[in-house]
């Protein structure tokens, strides 16, 4: 069937945001409503002495200003975390309280300390400027090493020496025995770069209270619209779950970014009960970059040993994770159960030790954002690999092949058990793909022009589909990431899937549509995806992670399975029958080794005609289902970059990147590379231009487009995307989740290239202009670098 | 407040609003044209490029009252029945995700075609990913949007 799995089907959501029509949550308007905006602490460690609202409130249309000591008297409760870790020593993780509005320390730049509502937004802006608030600036921790040495300032009194947990994962004596047999061994000190995830639209919300109800409504940029309303209800004490109604209606990008809930969501709720008006509050972007949880900001060093034949015999690595100033709700399990569980990425490795420190600072929260925890693993084993190679005067592809894994499924010594893989196929295809063979000539002709080519390779894998109730339980994870599905086929045969993830770009409106018309053969204009509002579908977990496809999708696959036996059941009722025989495709129902079919919409109506139904079936055509997967899907690929560096400038081209995943069964082509497409310039973001800068108080350096380096059109190429599978054995679709890769992948692909151009591997990202310059001249002139 | 009168969209409008107001904010709240989208305060994202005059412009740069008398052509205006060409070439290629930053996108699309061949110019790779770079895309990584507008500039 055309419309089904695999077809390169066109969007049929596309309509509305080419013609101006999405709707996006700052495109809601409420009869009299009113507008939010925050006054924040311009300081990054401050004790608020006073609060005088006194000048703002004298202002005509200003509706009322809110503080965080008001917020903690009604009993709004503190953000939460959702996953527990525990030190290596056995202790509990120790985490300051996260207030949603200071109650007394500012610890980031953009802690709330106050809610501003008035009648205009200019108005809101304006009147949170005449809040007069007394700071008594305090000493900030901000450079994650630096907050773990003896004297630094604590950012919370509970959490001594800013030091969260101390966590490992694997096996230490076999790290070490690994490394001390070995022949050679590499060494390498990794930062990854902080980044700031950039959904382009701003974060927003719009709080409606009803108090005839006693209800609220919340219009929300989230990725996970019950979620939200769970913790708001539960933990935030909100209202009731079932006095919140949480709407995600279109939403503009996530990347992670919009999974959690706020302290703004959380206040704008409040003040529309205590102010009796609907409000609104949508982001400035200087606000985004202030408030929205920030990504990466990893310290590592490394040691990888190898035997005279380049196989890895030991792998250890310390690294240190900034949390920030509060533990967000995915920040704990990002820099561990999610980075230290990948550590032995593509590689048989017998000992692999990962220690962990994960550090408060007085910077903005730092949570998952596209790939969480795998860009970080992957990065540090494919530059160590890459690195290795060098020394070693190996090729890198071939020191690769020399350790690849090759059996699955495969126990690592970092907990996980990957499911399948083949990982010298996509090797295979990415270098036929890139023509490594002609690398040579080009780098020659290159280098005639006064150029430096390089090539990298990335060949990695992720844990995807998010997340296995049983495992996530067992490593301390408050709930497991299973996924909602309901089918609806109304009287005339039209087809409803309703699914708790929520599709903020990803296209599920028209995948998820896809597997319906795979299974039944009915035209996809005859299906609708329902998402995005507790209203309307059932309690589900939403989407990161890249769980819609291996989770969300095998749910939906789970409930139309359901509604196929049902049809048997009713076709075979009806044309005298036996449901063995009966056939459904092509958007009908047969009965085999006859002419006896019944088309879509008569099934349809047939089974809203109670009389004349099985004896005992119920009417209706509806099925509901819940997917937990045994296991994480396991995506892997190989990317490969090549660049050429111009060597009096430092600046650094991407000449061609080449992308065979490995995504296991693709339901459409089409959407796959696009997430590919976007994923990798995400990562050559981080590579190549991406850095989210505080000085030592605290102060946000980069607080704008003008000094964040957003990758453009320009900076980066066409890509080469190709494809090779094998299908997941962990959910009944075979797929494997393709969101993440091109993120996780990427940014060693083009280190590695750069490095490989400049004959130096002594270079951290972002890789601009001036660190390859210096780079380079470090590496001419050794001595006057020192 | 100052009066203003401006065509949108080939439709004659006037408002009283305040000289700060913004031409995005005078289309999305004033007139309630919400596809022209704000994405930062700096004038650097491009999701709120419209056409005034038959020229693109970021419209978080403009003041609505120094548009009296302009004609202005948003994301809204350009389909007639049947989307417009460069709408249709970016849902073809799969040249949008969330949707976001589309609308600034199609209009920065249309506009450089129209330079181009006013000006007798090849808008080839090299030229709209040159001629993008005052709208920033975070879902798509260009590759689609660049084959889009491409592939519309043969069409339009």
């Amino acid at each position: 069937m055309s419309d089904g799995i695999g077809a390169r089907v066109q969007r049929v959501e596309d309509k509305r945001f080419l013609t101006g029509k999405g709707k996006y949550t700052d495109d809601i308007r409420m009869e009299n409503q009113a507008y939010a905006a925050f006054v924040r602490s311009p300081h990054g460690s401050a004790r608020v002495r006073g609060i005088d609202a006194s000048a703002a409130m004298a202002m005509e249309g200003v509706v009322g200003v809110l503080t965080g000591p008001e917020m903690k008297e009604d009993g709004i409760g503190d953000i939460i975390t959702g996953w527990s870790i525990t030190s290596k020593d056995g202790s509990p993780m120790q985490c300051g309280v996260w207030n949603p509005m200071v109650t007394e320390l500012a610890r980031y730049v953009g802690d709330a300390v106050a809610i501003v509502v008035a009648d205009t937004q200019d108005l809101a802006r304006i009147a949170a400027e005449a809040v007069v608030v007394d700071y008594e600036i305090l000493p900030a921790a901000v450079n994650l090493v630096d907050a773990l040495k003896d004297g630094a300032h604590q950012v919370h009194g509970n959490v001594p020496g800013n030091l969260i947990f101390d966590w490992e994962v694997g096996d230490e004596a076999a790290a070490d025995e690994g490394l001390a047999k070995a022949t050679h061994v590499t060494e390498l000190d990794i930062v990854n770069n902080r980044l700031s995830p950039n959904a382009i639209e701003p974060r927003s919300a719009v709080a409606i209270f009803n108090e005839a109800e006693d209800h609220y409504t919340l219009y929300s940029t989230s990725q996970n619209p019950h979620v939200a309303r769970l913790v708001l209800s539960a933990f935030y004490n909100v209202a009731p779950e079932h006095k919140l109604r949480v709407i995600a209606p279109d939403v503009g990008g996530g990347f992670g970014s919009k999974i959690y809930i706020y302290p703004e969501e959380i206040a704008c709720l409040w003040a529309s009960m205590k102010l009796n008006r609907s409000v609104k509050w949508t982001a400035m972007r200087t606000e985004s970059f202030m408030t929205d949880a920030h990504a990466r900001d990893h310290v590592t060093k490394a040691r990888m040993g190898f035997d005279a034949d380049g196989k890895i015999t030991g792998f250890k690595i310390d690294t240190i994770a900034n949390i920030g100033a509060y533990v967000s709700l995915f920040a704990t399990a990002t820099p561990t159960y999610l980075y230290g569980t990948l550590a032995t990425g593509t590689y048989a490795i017998p000992g692999v030790y990962c220690n962990v420190k994960a550090v408060h600072t007085n910077t903005a929260p730092v949570d998952a954002y596209r790939g969480a925890g795998r860009p970080e693993a992957t990065y540090l084993i494919e530059r160590m690999i890459e690195v290795s190679a060098r020394q070693l005067g190996m090729d890198p592809a071939e020191l690769r092949r020399k350790n690849f894994i090759r059996e699955f499924p495969y126990q690592t010594p970092v907990l996980l058990q990957y499911d399948s893989g083949d990982f010298d196929a996509c090797l295979t295809k990415a270098q036929a793909l890139a023509d490594v063979a002609g690398f040579p000539a080009r780098k020659a002709e290159a280098a005639a022009r006064g150029k430096l080519r390089g090539l990298g390779y990335s060949t990695f894998i992720e844990a995807c589909g998010l997340a296995p109730s049983a495992a996530a339980g067992s490593l301390g994870s408050a709930v497991g990431l299973w996924e909602s599905a309901e089918v609806r086929v109304n009287p005339v045969g039209t087809i409803e899937i309703l699914t708790g993830c929520h599709s903020h770009g990803q296209g599920h409106a028209t995948t998820f549509c896809q597997l319906a018309a795979e299974k039944f053969g009915v035209p996809i204009e005859n299906v609708k995806l329902v998402h995005g509002d507790t209203d309307t579908s059932q309690f589900g977990m939403g989407t990161y992670g890249s769980r819609s496809g291996p989770v969300g999708m095998s749910a939906v696959l789970k409930a139309l399975e359901k509604v196929e036996a049902k049809v048997k059941k009713i076709v075979a009722h009806q044309l005298e029958a036996s449901e063995e025989d009966i056939v459904i495709e092509n958007g009908e129902a047969s009965v085999a080794g006859t002419d006896k079919k019944m088309a879509w919409h008569e099934i349809g109506l047939a089974a809203y005609i109670a009389h004349n139904l099985p004896e005992g079936m119920e009417p209706g055509l509806k099925e509901t289902s819940f997917f937990d997967p045994v296991n994480f899907s396991f995506p892997s690929g190989c990317f490969i970059c090549e660049v050429e560096v111009d060597p009096d400038t430092g600046k650094t081209d991407i000449i061609q990147f080449v992308s065979a995943d490995d995504f296991g069964v693709i339901i459409n082509p089409m959407i796959v590379e696009g997430q590919v497409h976007g994923g990798v310039t995400q990562g050559i973001g981080q590579a190549l231009t991406e850095r989210v800068v505080y000085d030592e108080s605290g102060q946000l350096v980069t607080g704008s487009y003008m000094d964040y380096t957003m990758p453009r059109a320009d900076d980066v190429p066409s890509y080469k995307v190709t494809h090779s599978s094998t299908p997941s054995p962990t959910n009944p679709l075979g797929v494997k989740g393709c969101g993440e890769a091109g993120a996780i992948g990427s940014p060693p692909a083009v280190i590695n290239a750069i490095t490989d151009a400049i004959g130096t591997d002594d270079l951290q990202m972002p890789a601009t202009p001036e660190a390859v310059w210096t780079a380079l001249q470090a590496a001419k002139m050794p001595m006057a670098a020192e | 407040m100052t009066q203003v009168a401006i065509t949108v969209n080939g439709k004659a409008t006037s408002r009283d609003v305040p000289d700060t107001t913004l031409l995005s904010d005078y289309l999305r709240e004033d007139l309630r044209l919400t596809g022209t989208h704000v994405g930062c305060d700096t004038s650097q994202c491009g999701a709120c490029v419209v056409l005034i005059d038959g020229k693109a412009v970021k419209a978080c740069t403009a003041l609505a009252v120094s548009l009296d008398g302009s004609k202005v052509t948003t994301v809204e205006g350009l389909a007639n029945g049947a989307l417009h060409p460069m709408q249709a070439a970016f849902k073809e290629h799969h040249g949008l995700q969330c949707g976001f930053c589309t609308p600034g996108m199609i209009m920065s699309g249309i506009d450089m075609i129209n330079r181009y061949k006013a000006e007798g110019r090849t808008l080839d790779e090299a030229a709209i990913r040159h001629e993008l770079e005052g709208n920033i895309c975070r879902c798509t990584g260009y590759h689609n949007i660049v084959k889009a507008i491409g592939d519309a500039a043969a069409k339009m």
